[in-house]
């Protein structure tokens, strides 16, 4: 066994792996760039090397670098991670030539799979399904008919030079097929000058679910089942889960069969993984189709291991190391249920927009793991685990991906994982920059996740719109203004506690109009119990001024809310939304009829100079649509640079001012329309 | 007997009514509650006692004998917040407009009055058309004589003005005389002149909200310290504000329970300060993380963000907070920063706050605007309030302390009880840029020389330990201990006792 190896990666993925190393007593080695140097993996690696500035492409990307690290160490093996350097062969190729291990699978495979078309070609040679289709010329209408009848329907017709929609008709059968194939060639003709049509299977209600390969040098191969990854935005996973909802048993040994056969055809080992797309509008699970395999270590890992207990790195760590498997496809069970949330430094309140910047709180809803090496090790704290490589008071840097953490779930029915998840989520703290946490709470909520009818579309789906917050159920609602009304009087108590009192000290009051959502409760605190609305609500909690996460028991479930003071009353977020609530004394709530409601002026047209300073950069034209949150300009003042950014999306209409202009305060630097 | 309670009782309903329903019901259709609204949202309930409801003007011109309403135009008493004692008055613009006779003002300097008696703080409701302009000079005189108790209260219980509507004239010289002005967003405003005679006078064309409104009283001029969206907001956080605020200048700050550890550490502060000195960071993260419970009361929040000031808690007693700010400016002192710190120094030091002071400042901001402006007489506001002030001072540096400004953010030459620093601070006379290009300007070609220079510099005095080794800095301290370094630096200051020479008064360069 290695007695020291390299991490070639950062963040979460770097900690993930020395975890495991420091328990099989392998020393580890950080490399880190200059963004990373506070970062934690770089403190708990045992030595760390400086590769070189901020951007990946002058630190992690750089192979030699990587190497000097190893030569200067004496690391024998490099674990890659995923990204950077994982899939590169180029890379395998220069650490076997240096005699270093590479914690990964065998330069051809890696060649070979890295290839689009080669991969499907060795896909479909191994007997693994692709997806059907003709690519040639089709001659006429009876010609695609024929073609279709073949393939089997749905069919998609495209026109070859096709894209935005454009060119495409689905057929359900021979008729739309007869109907539909002139028109897609006119239409390939007529907008791209190209009139040649290809024809594919249409996959209906697409799933994206995938095959864990492992396999050791000695020519064992084992799969160790399937994640579900259909909840994707932008081709970016961002819900995974182990075992698939989709997936039966009979179906998982057709899949795992074929993909080890994929993986035993390109000699491949390590652990592996390889991605299917599935319609989930056949019942019979029979139409999964080969897509890519990816030869490294996953994001989402960390399902498979929850319910297999197999630890993936360690096993990738013993495969380099030219150990056999110690175990065989029948040792490669199912127990329970896992899902895994990649918490990302993105708004979905603003478009989803990336942030990055400070975290100025940082408080994940249970303490790291340690890997004490048991089975269920990696399940973390009573099922709640949490892999990050960030901490409170650390910085979500625009170099890298936006990802601050992962949160995975283990419960014994998939419901039980789902709801650990949104009672975690209540209670991650992260302040400081903008993140979808509310966002992952409403698709964990979801009727439809519950049900498990998912496709690669749920987000589009589910979410045209855009994330407003998750919908609240009256039930949340009562507890949330029963909780006001708690911590009103609780502050109104201490604030009575003050010294220099006229008298006795005054009772705080008992009787509270709370607004949510602009519908106002009547909350009443009694001596043991709190009534909203003139009814009972069965609610157990302790509010300590200045608690910043209060868990109420309502009906033998807990309520984690997150709360902070405002003006007049409390910001509260829980299950997904965040609820500005005001609280009043009732005495005080008539008057508040009175008042007017007031629309803040839109200033949000113009881009107004903040201070003055000197105009270093304009990072829009005019005529340019930008997003909410874009940086715009950046100013120069007292040699600081601060970006201003959009604070809604729209079209630049006029740019008042040029780079290099000293610009005084208020100076409008652009208008948007 | 019965019959004198009903004349009383009839009274009583009388003079609650004011102005009428009428004028109530206008009131409420601006979006502004009635006086004694305001003194229900403001006061403990049922805790107002009711001075002065039955007094009239004695104005006979202009048919004003005909006209009378119980109280006239101004509604004043004690009552509670939180049960501390405070004396009030609440001016009715359902009656005569709110206007100010010399009765209207007799009964807010007996409130007044009585507030110094007691030693209790004076709070203000403002929303008056003017002087009662039927009484001529009687009605000036009334302001004079408020004018007068402002100025003698002023430095003995806190006087806190809100203004709720119009005040103008002559009438906004006493809330300016006050220690804090509160403002109403669209239905308040302030001005010496309004926009009719300016538009006389200067051919200006301007709102009343441009000229005086909230927003500009609370940016632009600096008059207000806050501006609120409307009376329930403002009252509310009258009534938060009230509690950091001590009873008079010899009672000592309140103080109340709070189950937030003397000594809690965090540790995320240690990475508050950017590796890159040109990057800047948010010092309001340091002071909410410092003080109890992460409660701070921030002042002139939307003017001069260049400096913070505002009140928090340590071990639940009061503190000021006056804060550099690298946000903004990169935190550096100029004309508007050094006038609002001072004034709120001197408010902390005449009430007996203690005064905690994090400095990040690269020094004074040049340039003629700041020069023709007077930066040197104003930045010496600064200067002269900490200097002077007895209080105990309590000072960290978290990064940069350049030149004559670390002298005057509440250096130890200025009496500074306690002064840490950051293992970042650097202490020195300017940056190393600007150093090295005056100490070695025969090498200004060579920037090969420059860089080494400059390193050499930097080497030498982007630290603390200078300043450390002369005793200008009594420890470099983890930022994570900053709390716990300041709560323990207080409660040994608890009996500080310092008095300046006598003087009649000083002379601060005004």
């Amino acid at each position: 066994m290695f007695k020291k190896i390299l991490i070639a990666n950062r963040g979460e993925i770097a900690c993930r792996v020395i975890k495991t190393a420091r328990r099989m007593g392998i020393a580890t080695v950080a490399v880190y760039s200059d963004a990373d140097a506070r970062a934690p993996f770089v403190q708990m690696a045992d030595e760390a090397v400086h590769i070189g500035p901020s951007p990946a492409s002058e630190s992690y990307l750089i192979a030699d670098k990587i190497i000097a690290a190893c030569k200067a160490t004496g690391a024998e093996a490099v674990h890659p991670g995923y990204g950077f350097l994982s899939e590169r062969t180029s890379f395998a190729e220069a650490l076997a030539k240096e005699n270093i291990a590479f914690i990964g699978p065998p330069v051809n495979a890696i060649a070979a799979m890295g290839d689009k078309i080669e991969s499907k070609k060795l896909a479909k040679e191994a007997g693994v399904n692709v997806v059907p289709g003709f690519v040639g010329e089709i001659r006429d209408t009876e010609h695609a008919v024929e073609i279709s009848n073949e393939i089997g329907y749905p069919v998609m017709m495209k026109a070859s030079a096709g894209g935005g929609g454009k060119g495409m008709r689905l057929a359900y059968d021979e008729k739309d097929v007869r109907e539909g194939f002139e028109s897609v060639k006119r239409e390939g003709l007529n907008s791209f000058g190209d009139d040649r049509v290809f024809i594919e299977k249409f996959i209906l209600n697409p799933r994206h679910i995938e095959i864990q390969i492992l396999g050791d040098q000695h020519g064992n191969t084992l799969y160790l089942n399937e994640r579900e990854c259909s909840i994707q935005r932008r081709h970016q996973k961002v819900v995974e889960e182990a075992p698939s909802p989709f997936v039966t048993e009979k179906m998982r040994k057709a899949m795992g069969e074929q993909c080890v056969a994929l993986a035993k055809a390109v000699g491949y080992y390590s652990a592996g993984t390889v991605e299917l797309i599935v319609s989930g509008a056949d019942p019979t699970g029979e139409s999964f189709y080969f897509l890519e395999m990816n030869t490294r270590l996953q994001v989402e890992h960390p399902v498979t291991e929850a319910i297999t207990g197999i630890d993936l790195v360690e096993q990738m760590i013993r495969v380099a190391a030219g150990e056999k498997l110690e175990m065989t496809q029948d040792d490669v069970k199912i127990d329970g249920w896992s899902i895994e949330n990649r918490v990302y430094a993105e708004d979905p309140y603003r478009g989803f927009l990336p942030s990055t910047g400070r975290l100025t709180r940082y408080q994940p809803p249970v303490a790291g793991w340690t890997d004490d090496g048991a089975a269920n090790g990696r399940r973390g704290v009573d099922g709640v685990r949490v892999d990050d490589g960030v901490y409170d008071g650390g910085e979500v840097s625009i170099f890298y991906d936006p990802m601050i953490a992962k949160l995975i779930t283990w419960g014994k029915t998939r419901d039980e994982a789902a709801d650990l998840q949104v009672a975690a989520l209540d209670r991650f703290e992260l302040e400081g920059l903008g993140h979808n946490i509310d966002f992952l709470s409403a698709i964990m909520q979801h009727p439809r996740f519950r049900s498990g009818e998912l496709t690669t579309g749920f987000i589009a789906e589910e979410y045209p719109e855009g994330f407003h917050g998750a919908p609240t159920d009256e039930n949340v609602t009562r507890a949330l203004a029963a909780i006001a009304g708690f911590m009103a009087s609780a502050e109104a108590d201490r604030a009575r506690r003050t010294d220099g009192q006229l008298g006795d000290r005054l009772d705080p009051p008992a009787k509270w109009q709370v607004t949510i959502g602009g519908t106002s409760h009547k909350v009443k605190l009694g001596h043991k119990h709190i009534k909203v609305d003139g009814d009972k609500v069965d609610i157990a909690l302790e509010y300590t001024p200045g608690d910043r996460l209060v868990v109420a028991e309502i009906d033998d479930s807990e309520l984690a809310v997150k709360v902070a003071k405002t003006r007049t009353g409390w910001r509260m977020t829980t299950r997904g939304a965040i609820h500005d609530v005001r609280v009043l004394p009732w005495h005080v709530a008539p008057l508040a009829s009175h008042m007017i409601e007031k629309i803040p002026p839109d200033l949000s047209k113009f881009l107004i100079c903040p201070m003055p300073g000197l105009l270093v950069a304009l990072h829009v034209g005019e005529g340019d649509a930008v997003e909410a949150g874009q940086p715009l300009a950046t100013v120069e003042a007292m040699k600081m640079e601060n970006i201003l950014r959009a604070e809604k999306s729209g079209v630049v209409k006029s740019v008042n001012a040029a780079q290099g202009d000293s610009l005084a305060v208020d100076a409008v630097i652009l208008e948007m329309e | 007997m019965s019959a004198n309670i009903a004349e009383m009782e009839r009274r009583r309903a009388a003079a609650r009514l004011g102005g009428g329903q009428k004028r109530i019901d206008a009131q409420h259709a601006k979006g502004k509650l009635t006086a004694r609204e305001r003194l229900d949202v403001l006061l403990d309930e049922g805790s107002f006692e009711e001075l002065d409801a039955y007094v009239e003007h004695d104005c006979v011109d202009f048919g004003m004998q005909d006209q009378k309403i119980p109280g006239d135009g101004v509604v004043t008493g004690s009552g509670t917040i939180n049960g501390r004692l405070v004396y009030v008055f609440s001016q009715d613009f359902t009656v005569f407009g709110g206007s100010l006779s010399k009765r209207h003002a007799e009964k807010i300097c007996k409130v007044m009055d009585k507030a110094m008696l007691a030693g209790a703080p004076v709070i203000g409701l403002n929303d008056s058309g003017g002087a009662r302009i039927q009484e001529g000079v009687a009605s000036l005189g009334g302001y004079a004589d408020v004018f007068q108790k402002n100025v003698l209260a002023s430095g003995v219980v806190p006087q806190i003005s809100l203004i709720m509507g119009p005040c103008a004239g002559g009438a906004v010289y006493s809330p300016a005389m006050t220690d804090f002005i509160f403002m109403v967003k669209d239905s308040s405003y302030m001005f010496v002149t309004g926009p009719d005679v300016v538009k006389t006078v200067t051919n200006e064309v301007v709102t009343q909200e441009e000229l005086g409104g909230a927003i500009t009283h609370t940016t632009k001029s600096s008059v207000a310290d806050l501006a609120f969206e409307n009376d329930i907001e403002a009252l509310l956080a009258a009534r938060d504000f009230f509690d950091y605020l001590p009873e008079n200048n010899r009672s000592g700050v309140p103080a109340r329970p709070t189950s937030d550890p003397y000594d809690r550490e965090d540790k995320s502060l240690d990475t508050l300060i950017p590796p890159n000195a040109n990057q800047p960071y948010d010092m309001h993260e340091l002071i909410r993380k410092t003080v109890d419970e992460g409660d701070f009361f921030e002042v002139q929040s939307a003017h001069a963000g260049n400096i913070i000031c505002g009140f928090g808690r340590i071990e639940g007693r009061t503190i000021g907070i006056v804060a550099n700010q690298p946000l903004v400016l990169a935190g550096v002192l100029d004309i508007n920063s050094s006038k609002k710190a001072a004034r709120f120094v001197r408010f902390c030091d005449a009430f007996e706050i203690p005064i905690v002071t994090f400095v990040d400042v690269p020094g004074f901001l040049p340039g003629t605007a700041q020069e023709y402006n007077g930066i040197i007489k104003h930045g010496a506001k600064l200067l002269f309030a900490y200097a002077e002030a007895t209080v105990p001072k309590i000072t960290v540096i978290t990064r940069k302390a350049y030149g004559g400004a670390y002298d005057v953010m509440a250096s130890k030459h200025l009496r500074g009880d306690l002064n840490y620093a950051w293992p970042t601070a650097e202490i020195a006379v300017m940056g190393a840029k600007g150093a090295v290009e005056i100490i070695f300007r025969s090498d200004i070609g060579d920037p090969e020389k420059i860089a080494e220079r400059t390193k050499e510099y930097e080497d030498r005095f982007a630290n603390p330990f200078v300043a450390a080794q002369r005793g200008y800095i009594d420890e470099v301290i983890y930022p994570h201990s900053t709390r716990r370094r300041i709560a323990l630096g207080l409660r040994k200051l608890r009996n500080k006792s310092l008095e300046n020479p006598w003087k009649k008064h000083d002379n601060i360069p005004l």
